[in-house]
């Protein structure tokens, strides 16, 4: 019987409510009295030399309060980057500047010049056209290999070239490495392209500052994945606002997908302007600045080699990778191609040695920064698409190649850094199997081809690391931030209780799931559980939701204020039964004493805690409310193995997806339905970037995909009934639940199936001169490969 | 968006009138007009609404056997009342955008508007309809004159929009993967006195005529007739969606799956 409510229940979501009936309290939905509007004037050049920025037309014009402009950030402190990395010769990154508001130069279409505050946003608009400048135009650097040649332009004229670093990791397994692909039997090798891509959540970002001159204190409405990291970045770093005098809030956010965890330009403005002109500001992105204002996503070229023995067993892994990190270091952006992206490069399989090196490259376009998946799909995309290579170059089975390399033994100590803690890789490949009814595949691709039609099937195997921890390590590998999490368990008197977590939740549930694990815990009914998240003003300091660390990471804490809890109330219970708080059990919202008939009712024992008439004052404070701050001893790491069917139209190139099946193990499921929509969601958006997204830059960095006019977003169309089985279980080994989390793993882990399968497509036609494609994967693209 | 004023009239005349004025423009479903001017790419002063006019609106059939759809007619109602006279038309409106522009967008404003990734041009060129405005016909032939440009005078409004009935019509739009406009769209219709195949999206002159493929078609109406006929890349649109070679292939792709699927 399934359960119906705790761990391993689904009830609905109890949020969805207020989402699909327009009840959503988003920061857009916030107006404060006496509000003005901002609106920023952008850079239509990608690259210039900024000599004038004429505002005095522009200031008379009506509604307008006060016009910003570089100048006015003089004093102010810059965006800040929130990971160091260390290059191949231990020298620190190239790190430059970034202005709230261009100062000197603009290096991308969409980098802010000047910030018009007005009345009304029509005015600001309005008057935004009244402003002169004085662009010199400079040549734009955007093709990555271009810009770290010598005497290429450089983006920021201070930094001695356009290369952020030069990586290299294992340094010390290079000439190991290197040695093994000389006594390799066989090399399989693939230059490939992992497409940039724009987040696109559903809500735009928003901003609105707040300044209450009687206590001195400036509020930030945001959109946001991580309002204290927010206050800690903005607060300590551009703005100078210690944080008992800032507070910011993250309401409902209408999806985040990793674009939402960094601290923008826009929010130090509204913030800094709404102290300066002493009235609310507040900015609403449209689409079209989001297009050239959200940090993209992905934007990796890169060359993997793969080494293997005489009898299939690899023996080596080389990786060269250009990373694009836009015009400016987005908060973690030079952490996403190398800590989240090199220590992936072993995958699930037992390469012995493995070598990755990530030149990063400042360019004139957008920013560059984490998007679901973060350098975890960048690795997965290389490594399973090489290894799809290497099979059909060896003739044998690609499912049975990996099988043959596949990690068995656990924990597993790879060369990449990381210990895998448990897996079974073997369980999941068999799952898929199952699910995605391979045996049946024969068929379906003749009744394909009766249609004229081509069929194929791609498989891939993926692992994922949630959860990044633990801080002192992620502080030796330059991170700027801890990386543990907070919670508060406040049991109130009449025995409701409100959880103020750290992770925020932007579409993932958490108000329904997290609750079902203290309903578990405490055996009552999870109606009586109210998270409370997204403000700084009421949780302790948290780190927020982002490389699906809510449960693994957030919700750990949230046990251990628990735990906290349940030790206290036995103590209370005990003194008011009379008995030892050993033999105190607690069980379907009761205390019992073990072995009596004797018990207490949990409202009766929550109450004392605050009536504290007949109390042990002298042993315990009276109250229930505990604290728990959790920082885990590693990553978790869910693993699975994906296919893909598709079917491809040879007259026009077109792919549809015919079939999905993923098969993960996530460890501990504590809301099956909530970790199913995960699933389907990260692969709708894997499947959008194989076959639909890419931002793409003339060459004079003009986003030609701007608008959803020419960026493909996949659509319910697009994307088939999934069948998504998690019941594959091994619990991580280092949390209180066992858990590892699933947010990310559906886009890490379908972009190469189906890059895989239409291939195998393509290959059952007898193109087999075609072994590779770059993403999206166009009808024009394909059909150009068949036609060339 | 900058201001304007907007004027609702309810007859052909009033709203001739009003569009005489200067920095007058007239608007229909909006569907294209209002995003450009949110842009701010367009600023006209006034805005002449033609969807209360009701002499603008809806579909019939006239005594001469023409399918008669009033300029200021959505696409959806299109979709929904010319099924029985005219399918291949009623299916081309019912895959325009989505339902919420099916239910704004007019065919009016669809042709004066003559996007080159639009499907009505194709419809209308392909038909050979007529094109009623409030001051004179004029055949389909004589109005597309390139991509965004028509026949059409200053302030000059559709009014209706006159389809012969073919025998058999189909029309297949080869989706453009973001805006799902017409990478590629073709429109085959077979009359009496011959066949018509009109092309959308493909051509840098905007809707086309593809006489060859009419031609063989006329003389046999099945895909094989169109064996061995091919069009130039040169001139073909070119660009992130599809290459020009593409578009030229795509054309002969979609003309034989359009003569397959004539009903
Ligand atoms: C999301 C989206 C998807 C779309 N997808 C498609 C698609 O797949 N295929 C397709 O063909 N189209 C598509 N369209 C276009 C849409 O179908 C409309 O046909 C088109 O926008 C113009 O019609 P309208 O009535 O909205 O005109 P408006 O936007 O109101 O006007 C367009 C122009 O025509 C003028 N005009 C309007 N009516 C008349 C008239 N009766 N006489 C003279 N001039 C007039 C206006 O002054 C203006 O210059 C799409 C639009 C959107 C927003």
């Amino acid at each position: 019987m399934p359960k119906d409510h705790g761990i391993g229940a689904s009830p609905k979501r109890r949020e969805d409510l207020r989402f699909l009936t327009g009840n959503g309290n988003y920061t857009d939905d916030i107006n404060l009295y006496g509000q003005a509007y901002v609106h920023f004037l952008r850079s239509d050049v990608a690259h210039g030399r900024l000599n004038k920025v004429d505002t005095s037309a522009a200031a008379d014009m009506p509604g307008v309060v006060r016009i910003f402009t570089g100048d006015d950030f003089a004093g102010v402190g810059g965006i800040p980057c929130g990971w160091q990395v260390t290059d191949k010769h231990g020298q620190p990154m190239q790190e430059p500047a970034h202005p709230v508001l261009a100062q000197g130069k603009v290096r991308h279409v969409g980098d802010p010049i000047a910030a018009i505050v007005a009345e009304t946003y029509e005015q600001a608009r309005d008057a935004a056209e009244a402003i002169v400048l004085d662009i010199e135009e400079l040549p734009a650097v955007i093709d990555m290999k271009a810009a770290v040649k010598d005497g290429a332009p450089k983006v920021h004229d201070d930094l001695t070239s356009n290369l952020c670093y030069d990586w290299g990791f294992v340094e010390e397994n290079k000439a190991a490495t290197d040695e093994a692909f000389k006594n390799a039997a066989h090399v399989t090798s693939l230059e490939l392209v992992n497409n940039r891509l724009v987040a696109n959540p559903m809500e735009p970002r928003v901003a609105v500052g707040d300044y209450n001159r009687s206590t001195d204190e400036s509020t930030l409405y945001t959109t946001s994945q991580n309002p204290h990291v927010i206050r800690l970045l903005m607060g300590a770093f551009v703005l100078g606002i210690p944080e008992h005098k800032l507070r910011v809030v993250a309401p409902d956010v209408g999806g985040g997908f990793g674009t939402k965890i960094f601290h923008y330009a826009e929010e130090a403005f509204c913030t800094f302007a709404a102290r300066q002109i002493k009235r609310p500001v507040k900015w609403t992105s449209s689409r079209s600045e989001a297009f050239m204002s959200d940090a993209h996503g992905r934007d990796h070229v890169s060359k993997i080699e793969l080494a293997l023995d005489k009898d299939n067993n690899f023996i080596a892994l080389r990786t060269e990778t250009y990373a694009n990190m836009g015009a400016y270091l987005s908060t973690f952006a030079p952490s996403v191609p190398t800590w989240l992206h090199g220590t992936l490069m072993a995958g699930n399989y037992r390469t012995p040695l493995v070598y990755v090196n990530v030149k990063a490259v400042f360019t004139n376009t957008v920013p560059v920064d984490a998007y679901r998946g973060a350098g975890r799909p960048e690795a997965t995309y290389q490594l399973e698409r090489v290894i799809d290579k290497a099979a059909r170059e060896l003739g044998v089975d690609p499912i049975k190649l990996r099988r043959q390399n596949f990690i068995t033994q656990f924990p597993y100590q790879t060369p990449v850094a990381v210990v895998y803690d448990t897996g079974n890789y073997v369980a999941t490949m068999d799952k898929l199997e199952e699910i995605a009814d391979f045996s049946g595949f024969a068929a379906r691709r003749k009744a394909s081809e009766a249609k004229g039609k081509l069929r194929g099937l791609g498989v891939n195997c993926y692992i994922e690391a949630c959860g990044i921890a633990p801080s002192n390590l992620v502080g030796q590998l330059g991170a700027r931030a801890g990386l543990y999490e907070s919670a508060t368990v406040r049991v109130n008197a009449t025995g409701s209780i409100s959880v103020m977590t750290g992770s925020h939740s932007h579409g993932q549930g958490h108000e329904t799931a997290f609750p079902q694990v203290i309903a578990e815990m405490l055996g009552i009914d999870e109606s009586m559980i109210e998270i409370v998240h997204g403000d700084t003003a009421k949780g302790p300091m948290g780190m927020g939701t982002y490389g699906s660390r809510s449960l693994a990471v957030g919700g750990s804490a949230m046990v251990r204020a628990t735990e906290k809890i349940i030790n206290k109330a036995k103590k209370i219970a005990a003194h008011l039964m009379e008995a030892s708080d050993a033999d105190i059990e607690i069980k379907d919202g009761k205390f019992h004493v073990a072995g009596t008939d004797k018990s207490v009712a949990w409202g009766d024992v929550t109450l004392a805690a605050y009536v504290p008439h007949n109390y042990p004052l002298e042993d315990i404070e009276p109250g229930l409310e505990e604290t728990a701050f959790y920082d885990p001893s590693n990553f978790t790491y869910p693993s699975g193995a994906y296919a893909c069917e598709v079917e491809l139209d040879p007259d026009t190139g077109r792919v549809t997806i015919e079939r999905f099946s993923a098969a993960d193990d996530f460890g501990n499921i504590i809301n099956p339905m909530i970790v199913s929509g995960q699933v389907h969601g990260g692969i709708g958006q894997g499947i959008g970037q194989a076959l639909l997204e890419g931002a793409v830059y003339d060459d004079n960095g003009q986003l030609l995909t701007g608008s959803y006019m020419d960026y493909a977003m996949p659509r319910a169309a697009d994307v088939p009934f999934y069948a998504v089985d998690h019941s594959c279980v091994t619990p991580c080994t280092h949390n209180p639940l066992g858990v590892k989390g699933c947010g990310e793993a559906g886009a890490i882990g379908s972009p190469p199936s189906v890059v895989n399968a239409v291939i195998d497509a393509l290959h059952s036609a007898g193109k087999t001169h075609i072994t590779h494609i770059d993403m999206p994967l166009s009808p024009n693209r394909v059909w150009a490969a068949m036609n060339a | 968006m900058y201001n304007f004023e907007l004027v609702r009239p309810t007859t052909i005349a009033d709203a001739a009138s009003a569009l005489g004025h200067e920095g007058a423009q007239a608007l229909g479903g909006g569907q294209t007009l209002l995003p450009t001017m949110k842009q701010r790419l367009a600023s006209p002063e006034t805005l002449v609404s033609l969807t209360a006019i009701t002499e603008m609106q809806g579909v019939c059939m006239s005594d001469d056997g023409h399918l008669c759809i009033g300029g200021a007619t959505p696409h959806a109602l299109v979709a929904r009342e010319a099924v029985a006279h005219y399918p291949a038309l009623a299916g081309l409106a019912s895959h325009i955008g989505d339902p919420a522009v099916r239910n704004r967008g007019t065919i009016g404003g669809s042709l004066a508007n003559n996007d080159p990734s639009a499907c009505y041009p194709s419809a209308a060129l392909g038909s050979g309809a007529v094109i009623i405005t409030n001051t004179r016909k004029i055949a389909a032939d004589d109005y597309f004159q390139g991509m965004f440009t028509t026949a059409l005078n200053e302030g000059e409004i559709i009014t209706e929009v006159r389809f012969p009935i073919p025998e058999k019509a189909n029309y297949q739009k080869f989706e453009q993967p973001a805006s799902r406009f017409a990478l590629v769209g073709v429109f085959v219709a077979k009359y009496a006195d011959g066949v018509r195949v009109a092309v959308t999206g493909a051509s840098e002159e905007g809707v086309f005529r593809w006489t060859e493929a009419e031609a063989a078609l006329s003389k046999s109406f099945t895909a094989d007739a169109l064996n061995g006929l091919t069009l130039p890349a040169d001139g073909m649109i070119g660009d992130l969606h599809g290459s020009k070679a593409y578009r030229a292939h795509l054309v002969g792709v979609m003309t034989k799956r359009a003569v397959a699927a004539a009903a």
